[in-house]
Formats: structure tokens, C-alpha cells, sequence
């Protein structure tokens, strides 16, 4: 008893501390926990007149609406497949270009091409949509113009579904590949030098070198980020593929985030959409349990 | 230095090629844009514009500056960067600074409960029924308030009043200063560099939010630059957008679209010396914590 008096007497000493820190508790209660709850609609028949209290409950039934849509698996099928070529590639090449980056001895060289390689990470989507828009453009794009040079026909890329995916992939890339190499980047600057001078001495090529002393360095950062990117796996985002998205592709780019918006936001069909976002994080949560484990198990890094 | 093998040469003159070609790639796109913002309709419909003006005019930037609507959406987007940012600096620093104190009981399970909504995100349609149940839907706010704090930016900030010496904290106390006027007078001026880089993040996160715009705001009239920017994009037909003097039949709608996406990028290009200086240590400083 007397303990928790001083504690609270501590407490009290410092009270302007838990004060300023009121707006930004506030911040998360109202703007992050309030709508995480408010997921409960999606096992209602939710009206906006009669809120989250007053409308009925209804159990799974948008669930089963949703498994039953006929597109459904479709959509699906879209999300993980853009998110599986997102791992497959996205996550890759900045490691890739990180360690091709560190073998530049020419430091202004490495400065340059830093720059401009960090420089679309700011852009946003809309804006990388309009650049991209306008290279693929059939009549007047630079990439159709550059095919025609090889007497190929101009192909109208964004008009055929059977680009899309690359062309999604492909802008993230752009945007974001020299921006993903700064962690590596740094994760390389901070490995011991000697290694590589005992290493030499041994007698190790360069490319010994990086196979038994590079990459292992770099093993944990990478791991912590692949897992990271395992939890975002189903958002691939909303914005990125909205801004490609038009109707002679939807069939192939069509994920659970556009159609939420759709549904959600167009159609007013609330709790429906919701019940979309809450398959949608479950999936994402159990792949990220499941790779937290193996990676555990596999390599002893995990988040948790 | 020892002579490098045959190898190792030709690796590295690859090296040097690819990377070279990889930052072409990255830079040429941009000078499209600004090729084909100046140059004549004709020349980029007949597809004779690369990297460099084809037939100079500046008639597509006197099309988007003589549009009221494209004013009206960047001045939306000047504001809500600039009082988005105010916004975001002063609500993460209240926090972070509080949670980066020792004498701040239960900072650790604040931290998780952070932590937990960086993992669940709560669906689309609760976090737009709480923004109209909170009247903030067509208002300037729905594209400030929801994002006033990242979590990652406040752990950023948090990790660096962390390491500032306990010393100078101590003595501020010592010398009378109550919370607030440490926080306000000792540490947000040794902060700076922190504040400058979380600033950066969060400012270009605020010019560049369509999302948000797309989700809670009806009302035209307060569209942000990149919600209008993207009606130009799709919209092939301009003769709706309110300018009879623009003849639409004579000049490519493309030209104007490229105009366009350069005025939106303009701040960014401004922004980035700045933005370069800082965003590496800031990276660094969020991700040695994690």
C-alpha cells in the first residue's frame, strides 16, 4: 500500500508527462482503436441510422455472401499473385542493387546515381500512374516508339490485362527499389572491415568474400524485413493499383482493396465490405504467424 | 593496392554499365514529361518526342495556369502540407517525448498498444463511419486529423529524445523549467535535426495524399492537387474543365497532362536537396531501434 503511494506520488510529480502525452493517446484511441472495433459491423446488418449498437446482428452471413461472390476467387487470386511477384521481385533487388552499389569505389559516381535512384520514391502514385501512363501511351509513348524501331507493332499495354501485373510490379519497382537499398546500404557500412582484410589474407576472392562474410551480415536485416513485408502482404495498397486500374484491365487487377472501396464506399454495402476487411487482415496476420515461426525456427530472427 | 584480376575487372565494368543504364532508366522518364510538356501536340501525337522538346511552346502551361480549378486544388495542397505538418510535428513530439522518459510509467505498454495498430489497421468502411459520426468527412480535416501521428515518425522521434543526455534534462529541472518548457526550450531546439526529418516525412506524405481526399471528400471544391491531377489523367476529354479558350482540338491533351504532373512534382523537386540531407539518418536512426 505504501508502495503504491509513492508510485502514485512519483506519478504525481511528474504529471505534466501524462498531460502532453493526452492528445496523442487520444489520437490513437479515437483514430486507430475506435475503427479496429468498429470491425464488429461486419457480423451485422449495419445502418448508418441505427449505428453500431442498434443494428441487428447477422453472424456470418457477409462472409458467406463474400466466399460466394463470383468473382470472388478471382479477386483473391489477384491479391496473392501480385503480392507473391512483389516478394518475388520487390523485395530482391534492393538487396541485390545494395550490394552492387557497395563494390562502387568512385564515391561522387555512387552519389549521383543515389540521388536519382531515391528521387521516384517521393512521387506520388498518381503521379507515377501519369508518368507511366505516358511511356506506355500506344500512339505517342516512348516504349512503343522505341518497339516500332524493331518493326514491332504499338501495343496499347495498359488496355490488356495481361500487362497489368507487370506493369504494377514494374512501377513499383521504379518507385521504390533505390529507396529499399538505404537499410542495406547501412547494414553493409557497419560490417567490421578486418573481416574482409583476414579474409583476404586467406586468400578469399571478392565473390568469397561476399558469399561467407556479406551476406551473412546481412541475413538478419534482411530476414526482419522480409517478415515485415509478410505482414503487409495483403496490402499491396489500395492507391498503387487504383491509379493503373481501368476497365479492359480489372479482370487482372482487381484486388481486395479496390473492391472494398467499391463496395464499400460506392455501393454503401458497409458491413459487406467490412467483413472483405476483416478476411483480408486475418489472412495477412496468419501468413505472418506462419512465417514468424519457420523464421524463428530456420534462422533464430523474428519480430516477436 | 594489389592488381585486381581479370574478373574482378570485368565485373566491375559491367557493374558501373548496369548501374548506370538502372539510373538512365530511373532519370529519362522525367525528362519525357518535361520533353512533352513543351512540345506541340502534332509532334506528340505523331510519337517524335523522347527527351527533348519537339516544336517549343509554353502554350500548355498557360492552359494549366489559366485553369482556376487547378489553383484552387494546389492551394489546398499547400495548406493542408503546411498545417498538416505543424499538425504532425506538434502532436508526435507531445507524445514521443513523454514516452521517451524514464519517469513516464507504463511507457512500454504505450509503446505496444503503437505498436499493435502498426499490425492491425482497422478496415475502410468503421474508419469512414467514425469520420462522418465525428462530422469530419468533406472537411479539410479528414485529410489532417486521421494522420496526425505515423507511428514509425513517432518512434523515430522517440528514439532520439531517448539518447539525449538524461544531464540536460536533469539540470533544466533543477533550474525550475516544469515539463512543457524543457520539452519546448531544451529539447525540441536540440532536436532538430530529428524535427527536420520527420518533418520532411510527413509533409510529403501530406502533398502527395489522394487516398484520404478520394475516401472522405465529396465536395469539389476541396479536391487536392492530386485528386484533380488524376481526373486530368483518365479524362481524355478537357473541354469540361471550364476553359473555353483552350482549344482542345488543335493540342494534345497529353502535352497538358504532362504540364500538369510536372506543376505537381515541382515542390517535391524543390524539397529533395533538402529532403536528401535528411531522410538517410532518419531511416537510420527508425530502423536501429527496431
Amino acid at each position: 500500500m505504501v508502495n503504491n503511494q509513492s508510485k502514485l506520488g512519483y506519478m504525481w510529480k511528474f504529471k505534466t508527462l501524462y498531460f502532453l502525452s493526452i492528445p496523442g493517446l487520444l489520437y490513437f484511441l479515437v483514430f486507430k482503436y475506435v475503427p479496429l472495433f468498429g470491425s464488429v459491423i461486419a457480423f451485422q446488418d449495419f445502418n448508418l441510422f441505427s449505428g453500431v449498437f442498434g443494428s441487428p446482428w447477422v453472424g456470418f452471413k457477409h462472409f458467406e455472401r463474400m466466399f460466394s461472390h463470383y468473382d470472388f476467387i478471382n479477386i483473391l487470386k489477384n491479391t496473392l499473385l501480385l503480392g507473391m511477384y512483389d516478394i518475388l521481385f520487390a523485395f530482391t533487388a534492393p538487396i541485390v542493387l545494395a550490394l552492387l552499389l557497395n563494390e562502387v569505389r568512385l564515391m561522387l559516381y555512387k552519389k549521383i546515381i543515389q540521388t536519382v535512384m531515391y528521387a521516384p520514391h517521393f512521387l506520388s502514385w498518381v503521379i507515377v500512374s501519369g508518368i507511366f501512363v505516358g511511356i506506355l501511351s500506344p500512339e505517342s509513348g516512348v516504349l512503343n516508339v522505341m518497339i516500332g524501331w524493331f518493326g514491332v507493332d504499338p501495343i496499347y499495354f495498359l488496355g490488356d490485362e495481361s500487362y497489368i501485373r507487370t506493369i504494377l510490379v514494374g512501377s513499383g519497382l521504379w518507385r521504390d527499389v533505390g529507396w529499399g537499398t538505404i537499410i542495406y546500404l547501412a547494414a553493409l557500412a557497419g560490417i567490421n572491415p578486418d573481416l574482409y582484410e583476414a579474409a583476404e589474407i586467406d586468400g578469399a576472392g571478392r565473390w568469397k568474400q561476399t558469399l561467407n562474410i556479406t551476406l551473412p551480415a546481412l541475413l538478419p536485416v534482411v530476414t526482419i524485413l522480409f517478415l515485415l513485408k509478410i505482414g503487409d502482404f495483403m496490402d499491396y495498397g489500395f492507391e498503387r493499383v487504383f491509379v493503373f486500374q481501368n476497365p479492359l484491365n480489372i479482370q487482372n487487377s482487381e484486388i481486395l482493396d479496390t473492391y472494398i472501396y467499391k463496395a464499400g464506399l460506392r455501393q454503401l454495402q458497409f458491413s459487406y465490405a467490412t467483413a472483405i476487411g476483416v478476411f483480408k487482415s486475418v489472412v495477412g496476420l496468419t501468413l505472418l504467424m506462419i512465417a514468424n515461426t519457420l523464421s524463428k525456427k530456420a534462422t533464430g530472427e523474428s519480430l516477436y | 593496392m594489389r592488381h585486381a584480376s581479370l574478373s574482378r575487372k570485368i565485373f566491375m565494368v559491367s557493374n558501373y554499365v548496369f548501374l548506370t543504364l538502372l539510373g538512365l532508366t530511373m532519370f529519362l522518364p522525367f525528362m519525357n514529361v518535361i520533353a512533352q510538356s513543351f512540345s506541340s501536340g502534332g509532334a506528340i501525337d505523331r510519337g517524335e518526342v523522347m527527351f527533348w522538346p519537339v516544336e517549343f511552346t509554353t502554350h500548355y502551361y498557360q492552359y494549366v495556369f489559366a485553369d482556376v480549378s487547378i489553383w484552387r486544388a494546389f492551394g489546398i495542397s499547400v495548406y493542408i502540407t503546411v498545417v498538416g505538418t505543424i499538425i504532425n510535428l506538434a502532436a508526435t513530439s507531445l507524445l514521443a517525448y513523454p514516452i521517451s522518459r524514464q519517469e513516464y510509467v507504463g511507457r512500454r505498454l504505450v509503446m505496444i498498444l503503437i505498436l499493435l495498430t502498426m499490425i492491425f489497421s482497422a478496415p475502410l468502411i468503421p474508419q469512414f463511419i467514425l469520420m462522418r459520426e465525428l462530422s469530419l468527412t468533406n472537411t479539410l480535416w479528414a485529410l489532417m486529423l486521421p494522420t496526425a501521428i505515423s507511428a514509425f515518425n513517432l518512434f523515430v522521434l522517440r528514439s532520439f529524445f531517448a539518447q539525449l543526455p538524461n544531464e540536460i534534462i536533469e539540470a533544466a529541472r533543477i533550474d525550475g523549467c516544469g515539463e512543457t518548457r524543457t520539452l519546448w526550450s531544451i529539447v525540441l531546439p536540440l532536436s532538430k535535426p530529428a524535427l527536420a526529418t520527420v518533418g520532411i516525412f510527413y509533409s510529403v506524405t501530406n502533398w502527395n495524399k489522394y487516398m484520404d481526399a478520394l475516401y472522405y471528400i465529396n465536395d469539389r471544391s476541396l479536391y487536392p492537387l492530386q485528386v484533380k491531377l488524376r481526373e486530368l489523367l483518365i479524362t481524355d476529354d478537357l473541354s469540361d474543365t471550364g476553359n473555353l479558350a483552350f482549344e482542345v482540338t488543335s493540342q494534345s491533351v497529353q502535352g497538358v497532362q504532362m504540364a500538369v504532373i510536372l506543376v505537381a512534382t515541382l515542390p517535391i523537386i524543390l524539397l529533395y536537396p533538402f529532403l536528401q540531407r535528411f531522410f538517410i539518418s532518419g531511416m537510420l536512426i527508425g530502423s536501429i531501434k527496431s
